[in-house]
């Protein structure tokens, strides 16, 4: 899987999009609280949020790599939208033959320990339980849920001014988070999912999702860092010139090249149609893209100094999605566990010819 | 962005690779018994061996010996050898370095001579960068070459050569008296031979490294006469030759599998069913593995592209003795033993070899501080 011309088309009419859209004003209003709605009606006339779908269901049949590497780029410009949202929770509604409309939409859930169920009520069904720290549901147009049914998983998808009211939260970016209980919800429709849609898979996908935004925002925070370092004069030179501050700018550029490239490999396997591979290429990738961003975070403060630390200067658009995002569809810590734990499940023997796939 | 930010393209094996990878491992699975972790042995028969399957100077033009096959190929049959642990190391550095730097500078003569022997495994070559008062400053060599008739005499010393007590050629990295307008240029003047090891003026003697092995050696050269046949390249033009010699040790796929045996050890001592500690560290370390590979056959790609990853290749070679670094910190917090080089423990000897050895990763093929200064060049800072 080379680069394909389509995706280097559609990566630099993202990149010049959020370029002219989502500066950094754009970013400070959407972290008060209010949604940054004409960023997405832009991003949204572009067809980009729901390209995956078939175009029997307003698709483009388009490529996830190519949408996954869109996703790095709204990384690098920290954009306030649920794009990831709503292209996986366009992906499910429509796998299952649910409502999909045209807004921003959430997805769920995103924490592994949350319970939904849904049991049979008459001619609908009735759902209990809690999501989590929903993306943006406050927000969302459309929230599209998994939930254990009483034959397995399921697939919800109801208005967000249906929805009961979701209690607000946030992530250390000012990125809306908010929590939805259903007591006894009504609703009329639910559907079964098709093979390869799961709970597990949405997990994964997401994580990849946030792996992939996060080596966006880390191309961003060494651009910054080294364009910084060019520019800012201590003892009568660049503080690029330091040795010491080259070394650091050479560290936070390898990470970066391997937060990018784990990303990749975590997308690579989307094509592969193994689900068992994409399990574990995922949790390879959010692990070390984790690992990445927290020196990589550390190092872009470090060369960039006090001026770094403050509101004004827009290192820490990047850095405080990066620390929120590591997090979020589960931490390096606990994708690190779930590669282990398939490896040595599997035996030494089978390290290599799983890792080379051959 | 004004950033240049560098590219490892994912790239996945074409199929002539993949079908290679059997072949490779039914001749590892052959040659088993002379197998085992960190060896690196001068083992001539198996280089001889590997010589007959084609395997040396793959990506050679048949003409000298070589065999036309990709780089994919080539990384291929490099990984699936150092994963065995197979001893490379009567070929290897041929086949990185030298092998390539004759093709790219040498004359027909040369070219023709040495590079089928070369990749038939029967002629064994080794660095000749380093002495005794130039490390990593290599443009601050002190061994000087003086033309004379029919060829040049040479004075000085080489240090940190590993495998020169077995090896048959070295290319010497010395320099040439230069005009006074050139003195202040540190390349100017360097120049590169390829010396015969037996030549007359030659004593090689064993510096033994701190595991009490003979690997690396020094070599004193008084008054060696090397013919004008053996200059390689041109007088003056080393420090290009040189760079190019480098940019070929760097990009070749061996800076993280060094110790990818005990990682194996550890899995099989963490078991079917690992704590959450253990899974954590495990996952970690094949986490960076894997990425690791990923990034090295996306240098496979460039290569087979015909582009120069230099920076991409000394990304790779400094996170990859990082990670190989952390493999027996990590072992002796979840294995804690202590460590014995003639353990009858195989766990035991690998956490004593790879303690001992793990020092030299960041220091061999360019010091770690080397490295980031060249990304550091690479991102325009220098």
């Amino acid at each position: 899987m080379a680069i394909r011309d389509e995706t280097r088309m559609l990566l630099e009419s993202m990149g010049r999009l959020f370029e002219n859209l989502c500066t950094k004003q754009v970013v400070d209003a959407a972290e008060t609280g209010v949604f940054a709605a004409d960023l997405w009606r832009a991003v949204s006339e572009t067809g980009v949020p729901l390209a995956a779908l078939p175009e029997s269901a307003g698709g483009a049949d388009a490529e996830w790599a190519d949408l996954y590497a869109a996703l790095r780029v709204a990384g690098r410009f920290s954009a306030p939208i649920p794009l990831a949202e709503t292209m996986l929770a366009g992906w499910i509604a429509s796998s299952a033959g649910l409502e999909i409309g045209d807004g921003p939409m959430t997805v769920g859930p995103v924490r592994a320990s949350d319970k939904l169920t849904l049991t049979r009520d008459g001619n609908g069904w009735r759902l209990n339980g809690t999501a989590s720290r929903l993306p943006y549901a406050s927000h969302a147009e459309r929230i599209v849920l998994i939930v254990d049914g009483p034959d397995g998983e399921m697939a919800v998808s109801l208005e967000g001014s249906t929805a009961p009211t979701p209690a607000k939260g946030k992530n250390i970016a000012n990125e809306s988070r908010d929590t939805l209980v259903f007591d006894n919800f009504h609703l009329s429709t639910a559907a079964a999912l098709p093979k390869g849609v799961s709970r597990a898979a949405l997990y994964r996908r997401g994580a990849l999702a946030r792996a992939t935004m996060m080596s966006g925002a880390l191309e961003r925070a060494m651009d910054l860092a080294v364009t910084y370092a060019q520019e800012r004069v201590q003892f009568g030179r660049p503080i690029s010139k330091f040795q010491a501050v080259q070394q650091n700018l050479a560290v936070l550029s390898e990470q970066t090249a391997v937060a990018v490239a784990a990303a990749n490999l975590g997308i690579q396997s989307l094509s592969q149609g193994d689900e068992e591979r994409e399990e574990f290429q995922i949790a390879i990738a959010k692990t070390r893209v984790g690992e990445a961003a927290t020196l990589a975070c550390e190092l872009a403060h470090q060369v960039h100094g006090a001026i770094g630390f403050t509101k004004e200067y827009s290192l820490q658009l990047a850095t405080r999605r990066l620390w929120s995002w590591r997090e979020e569809f589960g931490s390096d810590p606990e994708w690190a566990a779930k590669v282990g734990t398939y490896f040595c499940g599997k035996g030494a023997d089978n390290l290599w010819p799983i890792m080379t796939g051959d | 962005m004004a950033t240049p930010m560098f590219r490892f393209d994912p790239v996945e094996l074409p199929p002539e690779a993949i079908k290679l990878r059997g072949e490779v491992r039914a001749f590892i699975e052959e040659h088993k018994d002379v197998m085992g972790f960190s060896r690196g042995e001068h083992n001539p028969e198996f280089s001889q061996a590997m010589g007959k399957k084609g395997w040396i100077g793959m990506t050679w033009p048949k003409q000298y010996g070589g065999h036309e096959r990709s780089s994919f190929e080539r990384y291929v049959v490099i990984e699936e050898m150092l994963v065995a642990g197979a001893p490379l190391s009567a070929h290897y550095t041929g086949d990185r370095q030298s092998g390539p730097n004759i093709l790219r500078f040498g004359t027909e003569e040369q070219k023709s001579y040495f590079c089928p022997k070369i990749a038939a495994g029967e002629l064994t070559f080794c660095i000749g960068m380093s002495e005794p008062n130039s490390g990593s400053d290599v443009a601050g060599t002190r061994t000087r070459a003086v033309k004379v008739e029919g060829g040049y005499r040479i004075n000085g010393t080489k240090l940190w050569t590993s495998n020169a007590h077995n090896a048959d050629y070295a290319i010497l990295f010395c320099k040439m008296a230069v005009d006074e307008e050139q003195a202040n240029d540190r390349h100017a003047g360097a120049t590169q031979f390829l010396l015969d090891l037996k030549l007359p003026g030659i004593e090689i003697r064993p510096v033994i490294n701190l595991l009490g092995e003979h690997h690396f050696n020094e070599i004193f050269l008084t008054d060696v006469f090397v013919p004008d046949h053996l200059l390689l390249g041109k007088e003056g033009n080393g420090w290009n030759q040189l760079t190019s010699e480098l940019a070929f040790e760097r990009s070749a796929p061996d800076r993280f599998l060094v110790f990818f045996q005990m990682l194996q050890q550890m899995i099989r001592m963490a078991g079917p069913n690992p704590d959450k500690a253990t899974a954590v560290a495990l996952g970690k370390l094949i986490s960076q593995l894997a990425t690791l590979r990923s990034m090295s056959v996306s240098i496979a790609g460039m290569l087979a592209e015909g582009l120069q990853p230099n920076n991409e290749s000394a990304v790779v070679k400094d996170l990859g003795t990082r990670y190989e670094q952390d493999i027996p910190v990590v072992a002796r917090q979840l294995f804690p033993s202590e460590p014995e080089l003639e353990a009858i423990d195989v766990y035991e000897t690998m956490i004593a070899r790879s303690t001992m050895n793990a020092p030299r990763l960041s220091i061999q093929g360019g010091t770690r501080e080397i490295l980031r200064g060249i990304i550091a060049r690479g991102l325009g800072l220098r």
